[in-house]
């Protein structure tokens, strides 16, 4: 797939029970790039987050980190020496204090990046005698992500970073992982229900459903071939199926057919003029609308 | 001098980013052989992905708009004021008005003449093609 893939999953499978998390997940990021993963709760995110990180063991198919075997023990070990993983409910010692967890994790990763502790710590505001458990939910997601951060990994694997910030702190967790990927060149995954931060921040994204990848690739590409097309006709919309491939989802109501195409518009246009619409719009979808058609829906 | 672009438009960033660049020239806001933002500092400022702006500026070279310069981050190319795509669009203009002010008068709303251009556009795009 990629030259440069950093993560790359091959018919990834884990069933748990007699649930499948993941279903013949084949995902890839290229080294470098941000990556959104969204889904639905359930839909095998973190799962695959953690099978990545040889916290779950897959059923079957394969999942390889930095090219190494995430099934296999020493490859983990490897693994989880240039990654970092900040969990949803950003898990810390809460008896300790912010100076004493960060000293703690200073001396747990061998490529501990000083320069980036201090100039976090001050931009964070984060004091250092504070203790962890009083913390606000923004500063404990700072702090977790600091601590990520100045590990030096080379692939940060961030679950539900930005969950319960305000939009200030959001926008903060943001500039400073764009900021992070630009001038430390390091990889980063994210899963998130905020499809606006995904769409200003990642070049890449995945869309899982079911523990499959529904849509997956460079967020302009996606942005480029995905599109609305509305057409108004005369009397009733007619029932005549369109062939064009790319058609994601086709609705009709009254005169007006609303079509979703992921080919882009132009064969789709031409195929629909033959069956005389009085109108024909074409307007750009967003990421949200991308994703509500994709996932299927829940009964 | 960049502005933010909006991600839930629809548009990809990098689009928009160079549609910005090519107005800016156009206003005169940037004038040929002055520097545009380093990447990674535009990509900070607008709280983009770096690969989005990296990618942005790789069209506007590919366009003759801007010149990378190794080591020396982008430059607006001494052919983008003046030249034949800006004298273009200045005989263009007058046309796309006229069609405006007709439809306009035939009682169209902006909103709907825009998405009349978009759907001729799309309907023409494969045998017009891109031009040159």
């Amino acid at each position: 797939m990629t030259d440069s893939a950093i993560i790359e999953t091959v018919e990834l499978t884990k069933i748990y029970g007699d649930r499948k998390a993941v279903d013949g997940l084949n995902f890839s990021v290229p080294q470098g790039s941000i990556c959104g993963v969204l889904g639905r709760n359930g839909a095998g995110k973190t799962t695959t987050l953690k099978v990545l990180l040889g916290m779950a063991r897959p059923t079957s198919g394969t999942a390889r980190v930095f090219g190494l075997d995430a099934a296999n023990n020493e490859a983990s070990v490897e693994i989880r020496r240039r990654c970092s993983f900040v969990s949803e409910e950003k898990d810390l010692y809460d008896t300790m204090t912010v100076g004493e967890i960060v000293r703690f994790a200073a001396g747990v990763y061998p490529r501990w990046r000083t320069d980036l502790e201090q100039r976090y710590q001050t931009a964070f505001a984060l004091q250092p005698l504070a203790s962890i458990k009083q913390l606000s939910r923004g500063a404990r997601t700072r702090l977790a992500l600091l601590l990520a951060l100045c590990s030096g990994a080379e692939l940060l694997l961030l679950d539900e970073p930005t969950s319960g910030l305000d939009p200030a702190a959001n926008e903060e967790v943001l500039q400073l992982l764009v900021a992070h990927a630009a001038r430390e060149g390091a990889t980063i995954v994210l899963s998130s229900h905020h499809l606006v931060d995904i769409e200003q921040i990642a070049d890449r994204i995945a869309i899982l459903d079911h523990g499959r990848a529904v849509v997956q690739g460079a967020l302009d590409d996606i942005r480029e071939r995905y599109c609305r097309v509305q057409l108004v006709f005369d009397g009733p919309a007619p029932e005549a199926a369109l062939h064009t491939p790319g058609i994601v989802g086709v609705k009709r109501d009254g005169r007006v057919m609303r079509v979703l195409s992921s080919a882009g518009s132009e064969r789709l246009v031409a195929e629909a003029r033959a069956l005389n619409p009085i109108a024909v719009d074409v307007t750009p979808v967003t990421l949200k609308e991308i994703f509500l058609e994709t996932v299927a829906v829940e009964i | 001098m960049l502005i933010k672009p909006n991600p839930s438009s629809g548009v990809p960033i990098y689009l928009q980013l160079m549609e910005q660049v090519k107005h800016a020239i156009e206003t005169g806001a940037l004038r040929p052989g002055e520097q545009l933002p380093g990447i990674r500092p535009l990509a900070e400022e607008l709280v983009i992905n770096v690969n989005t702006v990296a990618k942005a500026y790789r069209e506007l070279e590919h366009e003759g708009v801007v010149e990378l310069r190794h080591g020396a981050g982008a430059f607006v190319s001494a052919r983008a004021h003046g030249t034949k795509a800006a004298d273009k669009f200045r005989t263009a203009r007058p046309v796309a008005a006229a069609a405006i002010a007709k439809l306009r008068a035939q009682g169209l709303t902006d909103e709907e003449i825009r998405r009349l251009f978009e759907a001729e556009l799309a309907a023409h795009a494969r045998v017009g093609g891109q031009g040159d």
